[in-house]
């Protein structure tokens, strides 16, 4: 099994571009996250990018045998043994909680009362979510171990090579197992002078560190490349596959330059059973979004600046954590408590689902300078069940049954699922609401 | 005699309708707001500098067209950049002039002048997508065949110096042609083939020169996306080449472009500031 990602990187350098935060006030209480343990095969990549300078960590979902795993990743420079970490999966976690797709919660009041809203805190709902040897014979290959390392658990070789031929050789012959078509990928990054970055689990060190599970191996570069490959990913990949790239930057939002860029539909009001089945929720919804979009968009999540949120599915990142994953300007910030305001660090997060056919190339970025925040955040909206005893309260009832078909209507056009489903289980009985128009009301039979 | 249709109202509206569509199903975040300051802006300033030079009449369809092309292209979340990006795209056809006339299209000189000054502006090259091709395919066409066969050569010359470029580039890679494909098909490239270095005020006046422009820009920016790993190759390009024209003019000379013409002549302006 075989896995590749990668990096590269771009400059543009725009100055930096103040301007405060949107101030818009959800007062809703966050009840749900839908993380990235939603989604099968999906592979979750932090970049951490300012002037040229890249620290990329990949977190794999690898779940089979060590000796299994193995990953190819062209990168744009060499690679001395520094610039290579490996870090804590719970770092990304958190990274994921923080950014993840959210639901928040108003309880309407009684409407004879003179307050419509009112809130109330909700607890969390949980959501399940021989070297020399070797050398010899690279050399005779055309290929150059420019240099090998043992990091954490892995075992890393940096790789350059003069035809795919014989690159591919080498890896077979060193037990990679190599997808069909990968020789004639192998041959465009190295015609642009790529080096390859190949690690495999060191069973030894895995054993003697402890970890029963494979960490998040870091790098960090120079090079004008802003740009992850994935097209050695989509070689050996059994149908499309999911990406959530969290980018962590100073000025603003991050975009692909070579695809389009999309929100997801966000802050609509949907019928509160969804609470129950929020994650299910959240996949329809994105694979029905892709659909519209012909598989061909990647998709912004959340974009915001790391230092609050509102309402927020998990504690911003501590400048220690920011640091850790590559956050390399936050130079005064190691061991301090974190003041709100003063990190300097913009996330965003973005979701592919992709395959080689509508894919086709390696995504490429740009740092923007909007610093507009985006989440994707979802509204439930309780009605009112005391006693209904005034005038009002039948205006109520006959605008609940309009808001909740227009709820029921907003989740079949986002998510792709039957309204009669949807109408069912918000026990709207199939019936259309009542119409607020006069002349229905007029004839009504009782 | 019969007055030639201006091909500026063609398009004013096929901007406009680029705009509309743009907002509407592509999600090109182009708010009313920035949308009417940046219209009104361009036309404030076409108007002051119109009195500035003396200019016997005010003409807002170039403005228009400059307007209507910063809504497609400029992003930023403030609005005084909004207004300096304009500012400064406008006023460049009256302050950066060689043999009587602008030196730079004015949308793409307001762009580039901001990235690489104060910064807080971006475009969103990949916003198009390809899914738009064949709507601005037929939009650039249309517009080609009906007013401006002509001129139209440097956009072929463009399209085709280009093409070669990311073919040669993907089969010396030895990449699927999905890769130039997907390249050639994004609304940014076509936008720029058909809209902006067709701009027949600011390329030169022979179709020789026309050609060698549009195989220079072709080149420039393949070296910005392949080489620089920028993004927006062809605006930085455009603007890179744009001071070349004066010179290709005299070693390649040709009969200056009229917005209108009638036939068989008509006094001829100098100074032209549309």
């Amino acid at each position: 099994m075989k896995r590749s990602m990668t990096l590269l990187g771009i400059s543009l350098v725009l100055a930096t571009c103040w301007s405060s935060p949107t101030v818009r006030a959800f007062c809703g209480f966050y009840v749900a996250k839908a993380d990235a343990k939603l989604f099968n095969r999906a592979s979750q990549v932090v970049l951490v990018r300012h002037d040229n300078k890249t620290v990329i960590t990949m977190a794999n979902d690898f779940q089979g045998d060590p000796t299994e795993f193995a990953v190819v990743i062209p990168v744009p420079t060499f690679i001395e043994r520094g610039q290579i970490h490996v870090t804590n999966k719970a770092l990304i976690d958190h990274l994921d909680a923080f950014t993840a797709p959210r639901l928040v919660e108003y309880f309407d009041q009684d409407p004879c009362m003179r307050h419509t809203l009112m809130e109330r805190a909700m607890p969390l709902a949980a959501q399940a979510p021989g070297v020399a040897g070797r050398r010899s014979r690279a050399k005779a290959l055309g290929v150059s171990i420019e240099a090998s390392y043992t990091v954490g658990e892995y075992d890393i070789v940096i790789l350059s090579a003069e035809q795919s031929d014989g690159l591919t050789t080498w890896l077979t012959e060193n037990g990679y197992r190599i997808p069909p078509g990968a020789s004639r990928v192998l041959a465009s990054y190295i015609r642009q002078n790529v080096r390859f970055f190949v690690a495999k689990v060191n069973l030894e060190e895995q054993s003697r560190l402890g970890f029963n599970y494979l960490r998040p191996i870091q790098v960090a570069f120079e090079s004008p490349k802003f740009m992850l490959p994935i097209r050695l990913g989509t070689l050996n990949a059994n149908g499309p596959q999911d990406l959530l790239l969290y980018a962590l930057t100073q000025n603003g939002r991050v975009e692909t330059t070579n695809y389009r860029t999309v929100k997801l539909p966000s802050g609509m009001d949907l019928p509160v059973f969804v609470k129950q089945e929020f994650g299910d929720f959240y996949k329809a919804m994105f694979t029905e979004q892709v659909r519209k979009e012909n598989m061909r968009s990647v998709f912004l999540e959340y974009a915001w600046d790391m230092s609050w949120c509102d309402p927020c599915a998990a504690d911003p990142l501590s400048a220690t954590e920011l640091r850790e994953l590559g956050v390399f300007w936050l130079d005064g910030g190691r061991g301090r408590a974190v003041k709100r305001g003063a990190q300097n660090t913009f996330v965003t997060r973005l979701h592919l689902r992709y395959d080689g056919e509508h894919f086709p190339e390696d995504l490429v970025f740009q740092e923007t300078a909007d610093r507009t925040n985006f989440q994707g955040r979802y509204v439930l909206r309780h009605a009112y069940e005391g006693a209904l005893s005034c005038e009002r309260g039948g205006m109520y009832r006959q605008e609940l049954a309009t808001r909740h078909e227009r709820e029921a209507q907003t989740l079949a056009s986002i998510t792709g699922w039957d309204i009669r489903d949807i109408r069912r289980k918000m026990d709207l009985s199939g019936k259309p609401p009542e119409s607020g128009s006069w002349w229905e009301r007029l004839w009504k039979k009782n | 005699m019969q007055r030639q249709r201006d091909p500026r109202i063609y398009q004013i509206a096929t901007l406009a309708a680029l705009v509309a569509y743009g907002a509407s199903r592509l999600d090109l975040e182009i708010l009313l707001a920035p949308a009417a300051v940046i219209v009104a802006t361009a036309l404030a300033t076409q108007f002051l500098c119109t009195k500035l030079f003396s200019l016997p009449r005010f003409d807002p369809r170039s403005a228009l067209i400059s307007s209507l092309s910063l809504c497609l292209l400029l992003r930023t979340d403030s609005m005084s950049l909004v207004v300096g990006t304009t500012v400064i795209a406008i006023a460049s056809k009256f302050f950066l002039r060689i043999d009587g006339r602008h030196v730079f299209n004015p949308t793409n000189f307001g762009l580039v002048a901001v990235m690489a000054s104060v910064g807080g502006i971006w475009v969103s090259p990949g916003q198009w997508g390809t899914g738009a091709f064949f709507a601005l395919l037929l939009a650039g066409i249309g517009g080609l065949v009906i007013h401006r066969a002509s001129r139209s050569d440097v956009t072929y010359a463009f399209i085709g110096f280009y093409a070669a470029l990311v073919v040669g580039r993907t089969l010396w890679l030895g990449d699927p042609l999905a890769i130039p494909l997907h390249h050639l098909q994004n609304g940014a490239f076509l936008l720029f083939a058909f809209f902006m270095i067709s701009d027949p005020k600011t390329t030169p006046d022979s179709r020789a020169g026309r050609i060698l422009f549009a195989l220079m820009v072709a080149l420039g920016a393949g070296f910005v996306h392949f080489v620089l790993f920028e993004p927006n190759g062809f605006l930085w390009s455009l603007v890179l080449f744009a001071p070349t024209t004066p010179i290709i003019n005299r070693l390649l000379p040709g009969e200056r472009y009229q917005w209108c013409r009638r036939r068989p002549a008509m006094r001829l302006s100098q100074r032209s500031y549309a």
